[in-house]
């Protein structure tokens, strides 16, 4: 059982869970709205080609949360708009 | 790193020829994006309690694998295959290997679906569904619509009921003659009577669990910030049902965004009314050294998929001299009558299921990513533009991170319909590399690398 | 169809489309004939500055129309709103050209002390800012730590050049103007004016522009120019939306108004491929990230490459035709800057009949009896 945090809510999930089926599972359909409209969007694909499901992730914008499996502690937030970009330096390997 | 063979996706045809090519001796890479092998269709079997034949032949394959020396980088996202290079990401970290040859067996995305609010929260694909229920045991409750064609759509209505899930109503989008006119390839059908047997023993499981199925039309999805009903027209009238999740599917179709922009060639494919790499008898596309086995060179369905995998790597091990031609020839003969009866079943299959032309709302959302609506293409046309590449210049459709993956063929749609002409001749998305994201920091770490 | 036109344009792209925009709008009978989908069209990896630095060093005349079109611009802009039926986002708000290391900004002082002496203060205003006075113009940009600086043209500025050329072509056909699109010329004959053969139909002008960017050498022959034109590729790429960074365009890297970075570019010779290349896309991001290091966390969405329509002396070409008079050609690399001055200024030359000025000036007469490269 792995409990990580969406907008400051727990969420329950299993090991195994990506972010965004974990959302799914708590009945959580929305991630962000778009930078566009400021339409509501969340999962659409579950598989990484859709782009919808995005969300920000420890602090990184952007991320495909259907791609990235839930971590104890993790803290997940609604992207609103387009990403934030954290500052300091290139994050470069 | 520098392999004979590097294999993109593994699925039943990544693994296939993963298989097949250690047991001829080439060095083999295989690259997935998932963190197991399995691909779509064997996605989490490892984790998953098997039900029957085809799921031991899964997990027995994949075993084989992983007993094999073939290298594994899972978790690995190819962005970049150019000359003899595959490029991908793992980690954050962008990595590469030399290949004598690559196999792309990345397998298909769903045919899209655009229907009037589409884009809220709360509507998914089939294929989506199916993935939540295989990774996390993920049931559908509440009002949950299933809507749309294809052997895809019976197959996940009857893995959510027997999981314990509830379906509200299943809507068919099919052509109401499509099954009369799928008669007439019925003697094709029978040469693999367990497989025809299975789609009537869905349709039955369905029926017994009074599942609602009817025959609609005009679907629509509405709510305010998220999904709430749907209207569709079913038996002559008009109908509003409160919907809490709406699953489409539509077919699938192959994914070339990886041979695209390699600049393979493709022929349209009529009957599917989607696009495929032009290949040869082994899986060669029109650059000799790129290879395409499975549902990405046309949808078979994956027991053909595994086939065309084993043939590729035999082709693969011919042309780099492992295998005398004799040999390869004889080693092919038996899996392409494999094959060949694999595939029996798809003419009936492609007829009942096949695709309709899209008829789509003004304002109807085609472009997911930028927010582009048919109305927009249809002016677009009206100002002169004739495919997809002066489409993005005019409207921004398909220049969101999707790459046109999601929207593509369904502006082709718009386009060609538009144009008075056929989907064929509406030049699709000029794609390049990378095809998938990446950040800025990784690509720079490329250079120093080379420095 | 057999009517005869007033003008034809053969390139519907940024210069085709500005000429042939310029043309309808003063009243004449104009068609435009434009590729297919798949056509080499610069006009689709255009970068989007409307830009003045470095440009005409070594030749005044073109440093000259460069700035009369800025002066145009803001205008031009307007009209070009009002036909795309939105604001085509032209931001005049300065260009910079970064300095990376002292040794770059020490070349670049001497530079501009060159330039300022060669044209007395007449050439465009470039400003030198060290570092601390480019940190105070772009507060809240974290630029890099070797950046040492930046020459700053305070005209110089960006617009979004696919709302550029929408407005170009919604403004031609608002204007009565006629559009041809998925068109190839297979001919071109001089009589009693112009007849062009698109193989199937003739289309009579009585006069015609040929404005096709890297195809303009095969279509300026068949009006006896000779005009050496070349492809130069130019790499770009894009990143996912983000939020404001960077108020001002630099010369490889701007923000768009999306939100978008786009970041470019390379000159290569020798490919006729619109492609992208490892090696290219990943020395950009290096670059790219050495002035903005928070970019290094940021996603490239796309990229593509573009082929750039190049003279032998990268300066445009404009002509009237000797042999076949009311034949024009027009092709150069800066189409979106220029673009203000193609329709206002070269439009109306060509309907008047003669190119006057400094446009005469870019004649390609100059390159006679050079070793050019083959196009």
């Amino acid at each position: 059982m792995i409990i990580f945090l969406f907008e400051g809510r727990e969420i329950r999930a299993r090991e195994d869970d990506s972010i965004a089926a974990a959302l799914l599972a708590e009945g959580i359909f929305a991630t962000r709205t778009t930078a566009v409209g400021d339409a509501p969007r969340g999962p659409f694909c579950m598989m990484g080609a859709c782009f919808d499901c995005l969300a920000e992730v420890d602090g990184v914008g952007g991320v495909q949360t259907c791609l990235v499996r839930v971590r104890s502690g993790m803290r997940v937030s609604a992207q609103q708009g387009a990403r934030a970009l954290p500052p300091g330096d290139s994050g470069a390997a | 790193m520098n392999f004979d063979l590097v294999i993109v996706g593994a699925g039943p045809a990544g693994l296939g020829a993963a298989l097949e090519a250690r047991a001829r001796g080439l060095s083999v890479l295989l690259l997935d994006e998932n963190e197991a092998p399995g691909g779509r269709v064997w996605q989490a079997q490892e984790r998953r309690e098997p039900h029957d034949r085809d799921d031991a032949f899964a997990l027995e394959t994949i075993a084989k694998f992983r007993a094999s020396s073939a290298v594994a980088h899972l978790g690995a996202t190819v962005w970049a295959i150019e000359d003899n290079i595959v490029f991908w990401s793992e980690a954050g970290a962008a990595r590469s290997a030399g290949a004598m040859c690559v196999l792309l067996a990345t397998g298909t995305t769903e045919r899209p679906l655009p229907i009037p609010g589409w884009t809220l929260p709360g509507v998914m694909t089939v294929g989506a569904a199916q993935i939540a229920l295989k990774t996390s045991g993920l049931v559908p409750a509440g009002a949950t619509w299933i809507a749309g064609q294809g052997p895809l759509l019976l197959l996940y209505a009857v893995q959510a009921l027997r999981a314990g899930g509830k379906i509200a109503g299943i809507l068919d989008l099919s052509a109401a003659d499509a099954p009369r006119r799928a008669l007439v390839h019925m003697p094709g059908a029978l040469r693999t009577p367990a497989l025809l047997g299975r789609g009537l023993a869905w349709r039955g499981r369905i029926i017994r669990a009074s599942v609602p199925w009817l025959h609609a039309s005009e679907l629509r999805a509405l709510g305010d910030g998220a999904l709430r009903e749907i209207t569709f027209r079913a038996e002559g009238r008009e109908r509003r049902e409160p919907a809490d999740l709406l699953l489409l599917h539509n077919g699938v179709v192959p994914s070339v965004q990886i041979t695209r922009a390699l600049g393979c060639e493709h022929a349209w494919d009529a009957a599917q009314r989607c696009w495929k790499p032009v290949t040869n008898e082994w899986g060669e596309t029109s650059l000799r050294h790129i290879l395409v086995a499975g549902d990405g060179a046309g949808v078979g369905g994956w027991q053909a998929a595994g086939l065309s995998g084993r043939i590729a790597a035999l082709g693969a091990a011919g042309a780099l001299g492992r295998i005398d031609i004799a040999m390869r020839d004889a080693a092919a003969k038996p899996l392409r009558a494999m094959h060949a009866r694999a595939l029996a079943i798809r003419p009936f299959l492609d007829t009942l299921y096949a695709p309709r032309p899209p008829t789509l709302d003004d304002s109807t959302i085609v472009c997911r990513c930028e927010e582009v609506t048919a109305a927009r293409i249809r002016e677009a046309v009206d100002l002169g533009c004739l495919g997809l590449n002066q489409l993005k210049a005019f409207t921004r459709c398909g220049m969101g991170p999707c790459q046109g993956r999601m929207c593509g063929l369904a502006a082709a749609e718009v386009m060609a319909a538009a144009r008075n002409v056929s989907v064929a001749e509406i030049e699709p998305y000029r794609l390049r590399f990378p095809t998938k994201p990446l950040t800025l920091g990784e690509l720079a770490s490329l250079e120093s690398a080379a420095a | 169809m057999s009517e005869i036109f007033d003008v034809a344009v053969i390139g519907g792209g940024m210069v085709g489309g500005a000429i042939a925009y310029g043309c309808a709008s003063r009243g004449a009978r104009c068609v435009l004939l434009d590729g297919a989908d798949a056509s080499l069209r610069a006009a689709r990896g255009n970068f989007g500055l409307v830009w003045s630095q470095g440009k005409g060093k070594e030749m005044p005349a073109y440093a000259v129309w460069t700035r009369l079109s800025l002066e145009h611009w803001p205008a031009f802009a307007e009209a070009m709103g009002s036909a795309a039926g939105q604001p085509i986002g032209y931001r005049r708000v300065g260009g910079l050209d970064f300095c990376v290391g002292e040794q770059e900004f020490a070349e670049r002082r001497n530079e501009l002390n060159r330039l300022h002496n060669l044209d007395g203060g007449r050439g465009p205003p470039l400003r030198l800012l060290d570092r601390r006075e480019a940190e105070e113009l772009l507060p809240g940009t974290p630029l890099g730590p070797t950046i040492t600086g930046a020459s700053l043209a305070p005209d110089d500025g960006h617009v979004n050049p696919l709302l550029l050329l929408r407005g170009l072509h919604a403004g031609f056909r608002r204007a009565g103007g006629v559009h041809r699109p998925g068109v190839e010329v297979r001919g071109i004959e001089a009589g009693d004016g112009f007849a062009i053969d698109t193989g199937g139909e003739t289309v009579r002008a009585r006069k015609i522009v040929v404005a096709a960017g890297v195809g303009t050498r095969r279509l300026a022959a068949m009006i006896g120019l000779d005009v050496p034109v070349r492809p130069v590729r130019g790499q770009n790429m894009v990143t996912e939306r983000l939020p404001p960074l960077l108020p001002l365009p630099a010369s490889a890297l701007r923000q768009t108004e999306e939100g978008v970075v786009q970041i470019g570019v390379t000159n290569e010779e020798g490919t006729w491929e619109p492609a992208t290349t490892v090696e290219a896309l990943a020395r950009m991001a290096a670059r790219a990230v050495t002035v903005l290091p928070p970019l290094g966390r940021a996603r490239i969405v796309r990229a593509w490459g573009a082929l750039r329509p190049m003279t032998p002396d990268g300066y445009p070409c404009y002509a009237q035709s000797a042999t076949h008079p009311g034949a024009f050609v027009a092709v150069c690399h800066s189409g979106v800057t220029l673009s203000a001055v193609h329709a206002n200024v070269l439009a109306p030359m060509i309907l008047a009949g003669s190119l006057l000025g400094d446009v005469s000036e870019m004649h390609p007469s100059r390159f006679a009896g050079e070793n050019v490269h083959a196009a």
